[in-house]
């Protein structure tokens, strides 16, 4: 459901200054999150996870065994959250929710035609219901970039708004895969056509370009969410994804969101982390909060 | 989808302040309970006797005691400087001259950590400052300086430079440490010997300097570091053997020393106040111009001659630049000044907490609308919340003159040339600020701006080769980069 | 004002067709008002004062200006309202009408040589002077398009931003020329100060006036904006407290080496912290007496920083 009222004009979405926007992202990275605070910034960003395997290679069982990580992270660390999602290919999705039960985990399916999002706009209309019918919760499209490098604004826009029609139910994920924008201008515009056209979450990246999601890339965005919500008053989610793989990186994502949209974002509906490696580094630094004892891989499960 | 009202729309930041604490650890760093003046190389008692305090502004605890100069302390160490310049360093060659400056480079960089938290506790200033901007780029400025001692030749086309003799410095409580990097090392670089004074608020880094001066085997006399208040400064002035006086600080006391040394061949350069206009046109990357606007005047709690005090806004983004700015205030963590995530620490002293309270009453007493973040002040300590005035003129005392306090003006404009002659018409010059996306027009107010830095789409940057000073009342001669040479040669 | 003048040793040879002298003609000389030089004007002064500008013999040679504190206010104001415009043309503008002064200059040789003999000053120097002062400005226009590149410097800061710093004229110049010199002093310090893009009011030699007064008339037929060298004179005692005290004055210059007058400079430079040159000791009929230094102390360095795009692979801290 695409935004009332007179759409702006997305060549005119405002110019972000590289030098600018990234001193600005590593000022978040000087922040110093000890003690409480930090056990209390990686338990959120546990809880913020969509635990992802997105491969040619995953079978059922793969996808059963993620989802046994999902509700169980850490067991010998009590009280611990379980992750906010399971992202996974549509074909995995029944499967996915059937082991993630009751547990209130959702499933995410990547749809579209991930990563290129190189197919007829029915190919993805079909690939869309066919995840929602299988269960999926929550729907990871990916945006048309060649169409956006040619400039046809519409057509991307039209394409999100006809896909958000197809989730019904389920949130829709925009993934503007920003290593192929390359510029943050480009992020921005495309942050704001997505939002615009019907977004639930912006999402930097499919994980398989690189770079995926960086600190200034996500700051851009969520500069866009904040001055959408001031201009609409819909709040918008947002997830990076992809290249966040160390509990501390994660920390710092967390202040930005805090001091750039505040703490009502601090929640799983509001931010996720797509991510496969970072839970487990998570749960090391956890644990040595807990024990004052630095840790080692072999102590957690790999999934 | 229903839309709100964006003015019933509010981000709220409350849990963005409340960290847990994350302190520099003070054990990193000896602060000797007196210290003496280093004169001729050696650490001397003050010929006065007479000791003062040196107090954290942060916790108004005293943290050591000072020696103070009189006239005798002053000719002492001008002595000194006469004759370490007159046997060893006039003649001592370039390159050996650049590498005493190259080992005290080195030296800063050794100790960094022990000179950010000594400037902390003895400025207010956030260890994040002292540790990633303050401390790093004094010890760049002797390199970039060390390496032109044996250049000078290179420096000058068509023409042969020569020192001026013993230097008169005096800097100020802003900057401890880098301002006594800007004033000594150029002047050793180009030959001559120095006579400095920190400021009388802090004047602890600048004797941890002078330690390492000492370690580093300077001859002795090449720098001496005296401290005391402004008669000291006086004294130095007005020294017949003093040959140069490099000042920075206020334009009223530049103004004296302008007077003062009217009779005698002395040089002068001035570093001395701003009121500087930072502009944002409706074409501008807004984020990070607000984000520029905050460096601008919240950097160094707004102790900073170049800050960008008035800003401009171009009235169609006005209300939206406001609002962001508004909710970057509310990030912004004051508090203590030796935690690693403060971001405005304290007030360098309580005479000027008590301007800045001054100013804002002004401000309010003229009709201004005030703002301050919501945060909390710690109980004891120089503690100012960072602050905004709209519904300003020009014509407003808050608008014109220099506050050196978190306090910012903001005004609208229409057009460019509104702006350019708002921006120009004020009796100070140090620098200021543009933000737009359209380089022809950056070019245009770059060129037109009366200021000696401008900084476009970025605002308070320094390096060490980059020049610095004023035009007109924010004082004359440059600082840093190839410029910075002019001010302690005679070039013939 | 209400003036005779008579001028008795005035050389006036004449030439007719063929060589041979004429006898000189019965008809009476036509005598110069010598009237300063304001806004691309020649006003008198606002006072109504004169004093004579006598030779060495004590004969009149012709009332001058007794310039005033309200001329050089009136002065001022024309320097400032030209500063934009001339400091906004291009160098090789300002070049091109710097030459242009030059060549209007040559133009007058004779007359000006005519006035430095009238003023004492032997054959000899006088065709030097005139001549070195045409080439000064000839060197200075040179200089317009030049000297910026000579004191500018792109600096190479520790981040990713350009940063440069170029020469930018200070604003408005007050000047007290030399007074021993009538025509080469003069144009030795209005020339580096116009060149970098100023604009000046110059107290003229008191002394010796006459050549600063008809260097006014070449000025303004030489296409240079009226108002970016104002030409008075008048008494330097008189008038120097005011080159030094005015507060929209960016930079004074003091030619002589009267201490008194040098401390009064210095002293009054600090009510709104103006530079000050003292030009005291430079024999400008000598190779240093012209220089892109004299251009260069009437300069701000001004330096811009500016961010640059660096995208590439959008990297980042991480």
């Amino acid at each position: 459901m695409a935004v009332n009222g007179t759409l702006p004009d997305f060549s005119f979405s405002p110019h972000v200054d590289q030098v600018g926007i990234e001193e600005r992202a590593s000022r978040f990275t000087k922040r110093s999150i000890k003690n409480e605070t930090k056990v209390n910034g990686l338990k959120l960003a546990l809880n913020m996870i969509d635990l992802t395997t997105l491969e040619g290679k995953d079978t059922d069982g793969k996808v059963k065994q993620l989802c046994y990580k999902a509700m169980h992270l850490h067991d010998v660390y009590g009280g611990l959250p379980t992750v906010a999602a399971v992202c996974v290919y549509p074909s995995m999705v029944r499967v996915a929710k059937q082991a993630l039960g009751n547990s209130g985990i959702k499933v995410a399916a990547v749809a579209t035609a991930f990563p290129s999002g190189q197919a007829p706009r029915d190919v993805k209309i079909r690939d869309t219901k066919f995840a929602v019918d299988e269960g999926a919760d929550e729907i990871d499209m990916v945006i048309s970039r060649g169409k956006f490098h040619q400039g046809e604004y519409n057509f991307v826009f039209d394409e999100i708004a006809a896909v958000k029609e197809a989730c019904s139910a389920a949130r829709l994920k925009v993934i503007l895969e920003t290593g192929e924008l390359v510029t943050y201008d480009k992020v921005r515009r495309a942050s704001d056509i997505a939002m615009y056209a019907g977004a639930d979450f912006i999402k930097t990246s499919t994980g398989k370009i690189s770079p995926a999601a960086t600190m200034p890339v996500t700051l851009v965005m969520l500069e866009a969410i904040r001055d959408f919500y001031y201009k609409t008053g819909k709040k918008i989610a947002m997830k990076p994804a992809g290249g966040i793989s160390k509990a501390k990186l994660a920390l710092h994502y967390l202040v930005m969101l805090n001091e750039v949209l505040g703490e009502e974002w601090m929640n799983n509906e509001w931010f996720r982390f797509g991510a496969s490696s970072l839970a487990n580094d998570i749960l090391m630094q956890l644990m040595k909060q807990k024990t004052g004892v630095y840790q080692s891989p072999d102590y957690f499960s790999i999934d | 989808m229903a839309t709100k009202k964006s003015n019933t729309i509010k981000l709220k930041f409350d849990s963005a302040r409340e960290l847990a604490p994350a302190p520099e650890s003070k054990s990193a760093a000896t602060i000797k309970p007196q210290y003496e003046l280093f004169i001729n190389g050696k650490f001397e008692k003050p010929a006065s006797k007479k000791y003062y305090h040196t107090i954290n502004p942060a916790t108004e605890e005293r943290i050591s005691s000072i020696a103070e100069s009189n006239q005798a302390d002053v000719d002492r160490a001008v002595k000194a400087a006469r004759q370490a310049y007159e046997k060893t360093w006039k003649k001592m060659p370039g390159k050996e001259r650049a590498k005493y400056i190259f080992r005290i480079a080195r030296m800063v960089q050794e100790r960094a950590r022990e000179f950010s938290i000594v400037e902390t506790l003895n400025g207010g200033k956030p260890i994040r400052e002292s540790r990633d901007f303050d401390v790093p780029t004094a010890a760049n400025h002797f390199f970039y300086y060390a390496g032109w001692a044996d250049k000078l030749e290179y420096a000058f086309p068509n023409r042969q430079a020569s020192p001026l003799g013993v230097a008169g410095q005096i800097i100020p409580w802003n900057f401890p440490l880098l301002m006594a990097a800007w004033k000594i090392a150029p002047a050793l670089a180009t030959g001559n010997t120095v006579v400095l004074k920190p400021a009388e608020t802090t004047p602890l880094t600048a004797l941890k300097l002078a330690e390492i001066i000492q370690e580093a085997d300077l001859p002795p006399g090449v720098v001496n570091i005296i401290t005391g208040a402004g008669a000291t400064g006086a004294a130095i002035v007005n020294h017949p053997d003093v040959n140069k006086i490099a000042f920075t600080g206020s334009t009223d006391v530049g103004k004296i020393i302008q007077r003062a040394i009217a009779g005698t061949s002395k040089k002068a350069t001035l570093e001395l106040g701003g009121k500087a206009a930072n502009i944002i046109f409706d074409d501008a990357p807004l984020d990070q111009a607000v984000e520029g606007v905050i460096n601008g005047i919240f950097f160094n709690q707004g102790h900073v001659c170049c800050a960008g005090s008035r800003l401009y806004v171009q009235e169609s983004v006005f209300d939206q630049v406001l609002r962001k700015l508004k909710d970057r205030m509310e990030t912004l963590i004051v508090g203590d000044p030796m935690d690693k995530n403060t971001d405005i620490g304290a007030i360098n002293s309580k005479a000027q907490l008590d301007t800045i309270n001054k100013y804002l009453k002004i401000g309010l007493q003229e009709g201004a609308d005030m703002y301050q973040s919501s945060c909390k002040l710690p109980g004891k300590g120089f503690f100012c919340r960072p602050t905004l005035f709209t519904n300003v003129a020009q014509s407003n005392r808050i608008t014109q003159e220099e506050i050196f306090g978190p306090v910012l003006t903001i005004q609208t404009f229409r057009t460019d040339d509104e702006v350019i002659a708002k921006a120009n018409n004020t009796p100070y010059g140090l620098s200021s600020g543009v933000w737009t996306d359209k380089g022809s027009k950056i070019f245009n107010l770059t060129t037109k701006l009366r200021s000696g830095v401008v900084w476009a789409n970025t605002f308070n940057k320094f390096d060490p080769v980059s020049p610095f000073g004023g035009y007109k009342e924010s004082g004359y001669g440059r600082e840093g980069g190839l410029h910075g040479l002019y001010a302690y040669v005679n070039v013939k | 004002m209400a003036k005779v003048l008579t001028n008795t040793k005035k050389i006036q040879v004449h030439l007719n067709g063929n060589g041979k002298e004429q006898v000189p003609a019965k008809r009476l000389n036509v005598l110069k008002t010598y009237k300063m030089y304001v806004g691309g004007q020649f006003p008198r002064s606002e006072s109504g004062r004169y004093y004579p500008a006598l030779n060495k013999s004590g004969v009149t040679l012709a009332n001058i200006c007794l310039g005033s504190r309200k001329d050089f206010r009136d002065a001022m104001v024309s320097a400032r309202s030209a500063f934009s415009g001339w400091s906004a043309r291009t160098a090789f503008n300002r070049s091109q009408i710097l030459y242009r002064i030059a060549e209007m200059l040559e133009g007058r040789r004779a007359q000006f040589i005519d006035e430095l003999l009238q003023q004492d000053v032997p054959v000899k120097q006088a065709e030097t002077e005139v001549s070195l002062s045409i080439d000064r400005l000839v060197y200075y226009s040179g200089w317009c398009d030049k000297y910026q590149q000579i004191f500018s410097s792109v600096n190479p800061v520790a981040c990713s931003h350009f940063n440069f710093s170029v020469p930018e004229p200070m604003g408005v110049i007050s000047v007290v020329a030399p007074q021993n010199s009538g025509l080469l002093g003069l144009v030795s310090v209005i020339a580096p100060v116009i060149a970098g893009g100023n604009t000046c009011v110059v107290l003229a030699s008191s002394e010796k006036p006459m050549c600063a007064v008809t260097f006014g008339e070449v000025l303004n037929s030489s296409d240079l904006p009226g108002g970016v060298v104002n030409i008075l004179t008048g008494k330097v005692k008189e008038l120097a407290p005011y080159f030094a005290d005015h507060m929209d004055v960016n930079a004074a210059l003091y030619c002589e080496k009267e201490e008194a007058t040098i401390r009064m400079f210095k002293e009054k430079s600090a009510l709104n912290v103006k530079r000050i040159h003292l030009y005291n000791d430079i024999n400008w009929f000598s190779e240093e007496g012209q220089s892109p230094y004299f251009i260069f102390d009437f300069q701000e360095i001004k330096t811009t920083w500016h961010p640059i795009e660096n995208i590439a692979g959008a990297k980042s801290g991480y």
